[in-house]
């Protein structure tokens, strides 16, 4: 086993992936349910609620692993724009990922409203009710979910960039899928 | 082979690749939003239906703006434990939190001018679980879905003299709701008024059988008709000046809490169907008002009562109006907590 590995481990790959699913189904539920009035409102809020408490139980973990595995190096011939451009999304989806279900129980907490999910499991309240507390929470929630949606969208961009155009090694870090070599030699 | 090392692939059809995929996750995210659909009846709408031309004072509620905060208890009697296993319904007292309000968007409304009244009413278990509710005075409500709920909004403000007609005819139901409104008697106080639940709801008990109910705060006052010629002598806050005289002096007010069991087939997805007499009916309580309080800085005033707000033993049936309702309810809180600087928070900041 060499110290410098040239991809995630299993594990954090598979929960790179699982995530990445919840999280597209977290921002599309979101932004769906505050715009409509039909039933279908009230089983969204609840999986909206019940999905960001696991994922905030997710990125924990997947943090901890973040600090204890050495993340593979990004190619050394890539320009150093880019190379500051994915560390700094980086760290900003992961700042994402912890503070959005953070400011999401919070904002329910400072509305006085009973954090319950899916199952009846209620959180006990942490927070006052607060007006001026509930509209920051409330505003940071909105507009950070647009902005994470958007880091999305490039992160994804950058990812066929290197798959597709690049194809420098990079996506196959990530990829849930055995490489080439790996395939072979297991054969 | 791995596809994505063909070298095959040309880099501009990577780069269309690319971009047909940042476009189609940024549309979909852009439909979901509603912003491409028009048509869509979502809060935003129902609220600025709401609104009155001429606009609200900000910072309250966008309607059943005009209340006052009481607090008491819920006195169970245990006969609820037969229908739902929530706690509010085990024997004992549980407390009680509500508001007593009047269904217009205009806290500067005045009371004789306004035909519905309302409660919204939060009980607590010992445990914390919430049981909230949001009731109203008539026996009927005047639409049968959100989306003829709106329409009635945008009639009712309509400046089109046959709008009201067009709606009636379009909405027959709206006919009983109507009829009420025009030979109900009117009271003297919101002591002496019917609050129901119109919605349905479903209460499952300890064996996992489910009931479908509606329920009703039945006043142990008399109703004494009053005609609104004479209420609108008594000015704009009579209501509030009396609720809090009554309980003063005459002390705590009670409502028995009546629950309906639909029968099998009983329309219970819309509220503007009275069930047919008979049903099963089963008194589960007591509600007891015993302390008055002004909306501002009352116990009341940070309160949504979001009718969605259940404790295990209740939830929705397939009543469209909980979840309309719940969702409309928390755009209200959203504005007018945004708008907290401009409520009259203290009696000296009334004009």
């Amino acid at each position: 086993m060499t110290s410098v590995p040239h991809r995630f481990t299993l594990l954090q790959r598979l929960l790179h992936w699982l995530m990445a699913a919840c999280i597209v189904a977290m921002l599309f539920i979101g932004a769906g349910m505050v715009s409509t009035v039909a039933p279908k409102y009230l089983p969204l809020v609840s999986l909206h609620k019940t999905l960001g408490v696991i994922l905030l139980g997710l990125v924990v973990i997947r943090l901890a692993l973040r600090l204890y595995y050495p993340a593979p190096p990004l190619p050394a011939d890539l320009p150093w724009p880019m190379k500051l451009a994915a560390k700094l999304s980086h760290q900003a989806l992961y700042g994402l990922m912890i503070v959005m279900p953070l400011l999401g129980v919070s904002m329910l907490w400072a509305a006085d409203y009973p954090v319950v999910l899916y199952g009846g499991v209620q959180i006990p309240a942490l927070l006052p009710q607060s007006d001026r507390l509930h509209t920051l929470l409330w505003n940071a929630h909105f507009y950070l979910a647009f902005a994470f949606f958007a880091l999305v969208l490039l992160h994804l961009a950058a990812a066929l960039f290197h798959a597709l155009i690049r194809r420098d090694g990079v996506f196959e870090t990530i990829s849930p899928l055995p490489l080439r070599d790996e395939a072979a030699a297991a054969e | 082979m791995n596809p994505l090392r063909n070298p095959g692939r040309s880099g501009l059809g990577s780069l269309a690749l690319i971009a047909a995929v940042l476009g189609g996750g940024a549309a979909a995210f852009a439909y979901t939003t509603g912003w491409l659909s028009p048509q869509r009846l979502t809060p935003d709408k129902m609220v600025e239906a709401l609104t009155p031309p001429g606009g609200v004072p900000p910072g309250h509620r966008k309607n059943h703006a005009k209340g006052i905060c009481f607090t008491g208890v819920f006195e169970a009697n245990g006969n609820g434990a037969t229908l739902s296993r929530a706690k509010v319904f085990e024997p004992g007292r549980h407390s009680a939190l509500g508001r007593f309000n009047l269904g217009t968007p205009n806290p500067d409304a005045a009371d004789a001018t306004v035909r519905v009244r309302g409660m919204g009413l939060l009980i607590a278990a010992a445990d914390g679980q919430e049981w909230r509710m949001a009731m109203i005075s008539p026996p009927v409500f005047p639409a049968s879905t959100p989306q003829a709920f709106h329409s009635l909004l945008l009639a009712t403000a309509s400046k089109d003299p046959g709008a009201m007609k067009a709606f009636a005819s379009a909405n027959p139901e709206f006919a009983a709701f109507a009829d009420w409104a025009k030979t109900a008697p009117w009271t003297g106080s919101y002591a002496e008024e019917p609050y129901n639940s119109l919605n349905s709801f479903i209460f499952t008990d300890g064996t996992g059988v489910e009931h479908a109910v509606r329920w009703s705060l039945v006043p142990a006052a008399q109703p004494v008709p009053v005609s609104q010629a004479d209420l609108e002598k008594r000015g704009a806050d009579f209501l509030e000046q009396e609720i809090r005289e009554r309980v003063r002096t005459a002390g705590p007010q009670r409502w028995t809490m009546v629950v309906t069991v639909a029968d099998p087939g009983d329309p219970t997805a819309d509220p503007s169907k009275i069930w047919p007499q008979g049903r099963r009916t089963v008194s589960v309580g007591t509600l007891v008002v015993q302390r008055i309080e002004p909306e501002r800085d009352g116990p009341c005033r940070d309160i949504n009562f979001d009718p969605t707000v259940l404790p295990p033993g209740i939830s929705v049936s397939d009543d469209p109006f909980p979840a309309a309702r719940s969702s409309v309810y928390r755009k209200s809180y959203d504005l007018r907590t945004a708008e907290a600087k401009d409520y009259p928070r203290t009696e000296a900041a009334k004009p």
